[in-house]
Order: structure tokens, then sequence, then C-alpha cells
């Protein structure tokens, strides 16, 4: 089981081939798309580096989820997440920093969840769970 | 003029790996347009032939049934060039295959001379989102203008291979 700090290496070195980021801006606050650069197509690219430099499978929708907003208009009220939503987005995004979003719901912040920092959770979670 | 960048496949085993030829002639208009007095194949359309191998290669893997798209190149390298009279060698490899698409790396050569180098990933698209628009359909989106049917190419009625 590797460590944190190796499993962030790891991620960031994936950063920065998928994305041209440079290895300095990669750190763990930083926000895939905000910061980074990253564009819808560059979370299938993520994935498959994961899965082959972590020798691991990860479902469709488990890392980044395809559009959770659009899925059920309950989940959504005036451009911002309900209770629900909010709730909704913590099951199935244990590994994001949810707490922080919930003080400004707004569907546009979703795609600040996905930092750095949330993969390299996601990936220990996944590794430490030997699936 | 024809969007077809493969003249034909010589190896095709489905969902591993597959082997395109590309002759380049004279003939062809881009390559007295793209840098004037050195007729050159341009490297966008040998990445374009590479592209049609490898997104063949995996959509034949599901029987055609994906809406297969282009989505990025993270990688490409051009070490040569080709010119009147060479033949391309695409050779397409399937590395890894997902639900939401697959990634694919080829090469080019002419004879032994490596061309170019690339790593391809494709997107299946969504059909949910593609609903309604008869311009995604398969048969007249990625594989548009009847590319299938270099599949075809070099075989005869009965779907042997022609010999020569």
């Amino acid at each position: 089981m590797p460590t944190s700090n190796e499993i962030y290496e790891k991620v960031r070195e994936i950063l920065v081939d998928a994305l041209g980021a440079d290895e300095s801006e990669c750190t763990m606050d930083a926000t895939l798309m905000g910061d980074l650069g990253a564009e819808s197509i560059d979370f299938l690219d993520i994935v498959f580096r994961l899965e082959k430099a972590f020798n691991v499978k990860i479902p469709r929708g488990e890392l980044f989820p395809d559009n959770f907003a659009a899925a059920d208009p309950t989940l959504t009220k005036d451009g911002s997440l309900t209770p629900a939503g909010i709730a909704e987005l913590r099951k199935r995004l244990p590994h994001a920093d949810v707490d922080k979003f919930a003080k400004d719901p707004k569907v546009e912040n979703i795609q600040d969840l996905f930092t750095v920092g949330m993969i390299v959770k996601f990936m220990e979670t996944k590794l430490a769970a030997g699936t | 003029m024809r969007w077809f960048w493969i003249d034909r496949f010589v190896e095709f085993e489905s969902g591993s790996h597959a082997t395109a030829v590309k002759n380049v002639t004279l003939a062809e208009e881009h390559l007295h347009d793209h840098i004037p007095g050195f007729p050159v194949m341009p490297g966008s359309l040998i990445l374009e032939g590479m592209a049609q191998a490898g997104g063949i290669l995996l959509g034949e893997k599901s029987g055609f049934s994906e809406i297969v798209i282009l989505a990025k190149v993270p990688q490409v390298t051009f070490h040569s060039w080709a010119c009147p009279g060479d033949t391309l060698t695409y050779a397409v490899k399937l590395r890894d295959v997902r639900p939401e698409g697959g990634v694919v790396e080829c090469t080019a050569h002419v004879g032994e001379r490596l061309v170019a180098e690339a790593e391809i990933l494709f997107n299946h698209l969504d059909k949910s989102k593609a609903a309604g628009s008869a311009a995604l359909d398969q048969k007249n989106f990625v594989f548009s203008m009847g590319l299938l049917g270099v599949l075809e190419v070099g075989r005869a009625g009965d779907g042997a291979p022609a010999s020569p």
C-alpha cells in the first residue's frame, strides 16, 4: 500500500501528462478545470491513466460523476443544489470536500470539487479497500 | 475528394491490433498545397489516418454499436515525413477499453523508418445526449462516407481476399 505522498506523486505525474500542467501547479488544492485547465474529455483520459498506474478498475461515474445535476430535477433549484442534492453529492463523492462546496452550492461550483486532493483521497480509499 | 486516409487493412485482429496502409501519390492536391515545392504528406493527415484505423479497431470491438468519436490526442510525435511513392503503414493497438471509450497506440512507418507515433483517446458518445440527432448516427457520422468500406478493400465479392 503506497503512502499518501507516493499516491500524490503518481497523481501529479498523471496530471502533468494528461493536462500538460506544470508540476508546481498541481498542488493538493488545485482544481482540475479552474487551475489546471482540464476539459471534460480529460476526465476520461485521467481515469485511464489512474487505472494503468495503480492497476485498479474505476467504474464509470465513481471518481467523476456523469451529469450529476441534470440527472434528477429535485437535486437542484434556481441554479443551486437543494439539501437533497447536497446529500446525494456526499453519497456519490465521499472523496470530495462537499462541506466547502455546501457554503455556496451553485451548480457551476460542482466542478471546483474536482481537485488534485480529491483524486489522491479517492485513490487512497480505493487502494486501502483493495478493489 | 473523399475523407479516406487509409487505403486498406492488411491485418485485423478484433479487439487487439490492426495494420492499415496508405499509399501517398503525387495526384493528391494537399501534397502540393502543404509546403509548396516540397510535396509531403501533411502530419495532420497522417494522424487522421492513424485515427481512422484506430477508430475502426475500437468500433469493431463492439460491432459498431457505439458511436466512436476522436476525443483527444494526448501524445503525438513526428519523426520523419512521407513523400509521393511512399507507402505509410499504420500499426494500431487497442491499449484500453471501457464503457466510456478507449485508448489506441499508433505508429506510422515507411518501410523500416518511423514517421510518427501517437496515442489517441476515443470517446463513446452518450447515446442519450445524441438522441434525436440523426446526424449522429454511427453510419453517417464517425465512419462517414462509407469509411467502413475500407474493411472490404481487396476482397472479392464472396468476401475472400482478392488475389492479384
